[in-house]
């Protein structure tokens, strides 16, 4: 088995794990679609404050669920030891860095997709020709999310800290993300392309290859006793 | 036999390691390991034979499962040098850690998975080739070949540590370390997993096991040490022992590095 | 060891004093010497003490603890580890500090207390991102553990600063362009000078500071291995 396909067993064991338990793909998705929902009564309907505040919302959403979805990644791991079981086999620890990132890669991006849909639908977003961009954000963001979001966990597992605490970490960490993202689909909605957005699309892919990267760097420390 | 005694023993040992007639499967020296201020192992020398089975006793706290985390390349040593089949723990972690294989109190199984998965799911980290059929084959020595498909959730925690015996030995180690791996099992499931532990002794394979039960641990071994306060204390061959009087060694050493608290 | 220690001292003790002439110097200097601005009044003269501290907490404070991050986890030394937690507890005072004389001022001058000014909102997420860090030291015990983990934070955290910023900066000027130059005002020679004065102050207040806390993190290392010593002592009674 190569690198990659080492890190694919990772990602069916974690997926497959996940499917029979099925508690937390069922709360993240419920936590996003609440997030839209709750936002909804703040604002008037129908207004200037409305239309501007929903790209906010629907980040915001995405932020709370993709917490919810990389604090679990390790989670499985902490029951009967499992993490001293990972680490003691042959693997390069950038396997199972890569097995858990692409784990939470599918999970987020999953749930970001429902919410996207839920939004649209009761915000009354007509997306229009925006669908493409929305959706690259959502993957811009997604990987983004993932990337220090699994770094995190990984952390969070460490100290044994919990999900709130994970919030605290990372929240701060992923705001140029939010800022562009909820920027720019903004932009999108208002009829615009991303080649108007001028060096926003970059900002963003700039975070996910120098997290990734960094990430990538620093995860043997994190893991390694 | 007092504590002076025992320590020129283990310097005499580990004067022995100057010219290795055979390659020594395990090969510790002046180990130390540091958490933080807590010294956990203060100077630890060990040479293993090839196909050796030594049984080390000591009571909690005593640095054992920290000597197993270094073997097993958990844990970094602070200060010295640990070698497994020639390997370094340290430069070399990837071929100790094929080498290894680690029965704990801990399982390492996934719950949510069926036992041929997660035997399957760990033949894949290992590179075991024809995982399957080896997974199947273990099932079968372990005697669990007709609840393979259920989830190990369900199992009862006797089951649950031979699934971890076929685990640990899906790669064939040629070091297995068992620490405390009666912990938490009634009494019909240790006896089971002590046969099967004795059915793995087969003259090449070299097995340390930690334990704090005098009978489990001295069945079958050929060479037992006592580990107290991250040192060796005792360390002898089992035939130039008396089994009988051990427990009385066995206290007498702890005794005398821990006196009782006035 | 000992040695090492009263040398310490030394350089404390210098460090302290040079620092309290300076931060003195600076008092007089920005509460007399400078002329009051035409516009704002003497409220302006908060800046003395807001800029200099915008300028530990945005620059050296939290880069000392990147770089020392990076040491750490080369070396595994705790030296590196006691320092770096040394200079985020100053940074998020210094940073505290600024971002509450930057509402105040804003208060003067935009007659609100926060308009989203981009160094600002950046000293905003800084400060959450570096509480994160203190946090995590907080619930991770002690040992190399908290130290490799709390390196890897101070790592990232200091990466994402500039592009913190920059995002930021370029939400903020779309949105506003009128924001950048909301903030100039005509220096006189004498009000750079007492800038200057304070800069270097705060610059001494901080080396000063972490060398104390870093001292502190020493000597409790330092007893809490006494302690460990003794229990063993102890345990082991006569035979030592």
């Amino acid at each position: 088995m190569s690198f990659f396909s080492q890190a694919w067993a990772i990602v069916r064991k974690d997926l497959v794990t996940e499917l029979r338990g099925a508690s937390t793909i069922v709360s993240m998705v419920l936590l996003g679609l609440l997030v839209v929902l709750v936002f909804n009564f703040g604002v008037e309907p129908g207004t200037a404050s409305a239309s501007l505040a929903r790209s906010g919302v629907l980040w915001s959403a995405f932020l709370f669920s993709g917490v919810i979805a990389v604090g679990r990644s390790f989670a499985s791991e902490k029951e009967a030891g499992c993490m001293d079981g990972l680490l003691l086999c042959p693997v390069d620890r950038g396997v199972i860095y890569l097995g858990k990132l692409i784990g939470n890669l599918i999970l987020v991006f999953a749930t970001g997709l429902i919410i996207l849909l839920f939004w649209t639908a009761i915000y009354n977003v007509g997306i229009g020709g925006a669908w493409f961009g929305l959706l690259l954000l959502l993957v811009l963001a997604t990987i983004g999310m993932s990337t220090l979001g699994t770094l995190f966990a990984a952390v969070a597992a460490g100290v044994r800290a919990r999900d709130a605490l994970l919030t605290v970490f990372i929240f701060p960490l992923l705001i140029p993300l939010v800022i562009g993202a909820a920027h720019m689909s903004t932009m999108l909605l208002s009829g615009k392309t991303l080649g108007e957005a001028g060096m926003w699309p970059w900002i963003l892919v700039v975070y996910d290859v120098v997290f990734l990267a960094v990430s990538f760097m620093v995860f043997d420390f994190v893991v390694e006793d | 036999m007092t504590t002076r005694g025992a320590e020129s023993e283990v310097a005499g040992s580990a004067e022995s390691l100057e010219a290795p007639t055979v390659a020594a499967a395990v090969l510790v020296r002046n180990l130390r390991k540091d958490y933080g201020h807590h010294e956990a192992l203060r100077g630890v020398d060990l040479r293993l034979d090839p196909g050796t089975f030594l049984t080390i006793f000591g009571p909690n706290g005593a640095g054992k499962t920290t000597f197993m985390k270094v073997l097993s390349t958990l844990t970094r040593p602070t200060e010295g040098i640990v070698h497994v089949g020639g390997k370094d723990v340290v430069k070399d972690a990837p071929e100790v850690r094929k080498r290894v294989g680690v029965i704990s109190h801990n399982t390492y199984l996934y719950a949510q998975l069926t036992g041929l998965e997660n035997l399957e799911f760990y033949a894949g980290m290992y590179r075991v080739p024809n995982g399957r059929q080896r997974a199947l084959s273990l099932l079968k020595r372990m005697d669990l070949f007709t609840r393979m498909d259920d989830r190990v959730g369900g199992y009862s925690r006797g089951m649950q540590q031979r699934l971890s015996v076929a685990r640990a030995l899906l790669h064939d180690p040629e070091l297995l370390l068992l620490d405390e791996p009666y912990t938490g099992l009634d009494q019909h499931a240790s006896r089971v997993l002590a046969e099967v532990l004795q059915g793995l002794r087969d003259g090449t394979r070299t097995v340390i096991m930690t334990t704090h039960n005098i009978q489990e641990g001295l069945s079958g071994c050929d060479r037992v040490a006592i580990l107290v306060e991250g040192q060796f204390v005792y360390d002898r061959r089992v035939a130039d022992i008396d089994t009988s009087s051990f427990q009385h060694t066995y206290f007498t050493c702890v005794h005398e590095e821990l006196p009782e608290e006035d | 060891m000992g040695d090492r220690k009263s040398r310490m001292d030394l350089w404390v003790n210098v460090v302290g004093t040079v620092t309290f002439v300076l931060v003195m110097a600076g008092i007089l200097l920005a509460l007399l010497y400078a002329p009051t601005e035409k516009t704002l009044g003497d409220s302006q003269r908060i800046f003395y003490l807001h800029m200099p501290m915008a300028w530990i907490a945005l620059g050296p404070g939290f880069t000392v603890v990147f770089a020392l991050s990076i040491a750490y986890l080369v070396t595994g030394k705790m030296k590196f580890d006691r320092w770096a937690s040394a200079s985020a507890e100053i940074g998020v005072i210094f940073t505290t500090i600024t971002l509450l004389t930057g509402s105040l001022w804003g208060k003067q001058e935009w007659g609100v207390y926060w308009d989203w000014e981009p160094r600002l909102t950046t000293t905003l997420v800084l400060w959450f991102i570096y509480v994160g860090y203190l946090l995590l030291r907080a619930i991770a015990g002690e040992g190399p553990r908290r130290a490799r983990l709390s390196a890897v934070y101070g790592i990232v955290g200091w990466v994402d600063v500039p592009i913190v910023f920059l995002s930021i900066w370029l939400w903020r000027t779309l949105l506003h362009p009128k924001i950048l130059s909301a903030r100039g005002f005509a220096m006189d020679s004498r009000m750079i000078l007492a800038l200057m004065v304070c800069l270097v102050a705060i610059t001494f207040l901080y080396l000063w500071l972490l060398m104390v806390r870093a001292r502190t993190r020493t000597l409790e290392s330092e007893i809490s291995g006494l302690r460990a010593q003794l229990r063993r002592r102890n345990r082991r009674g006569g035979n030592q």
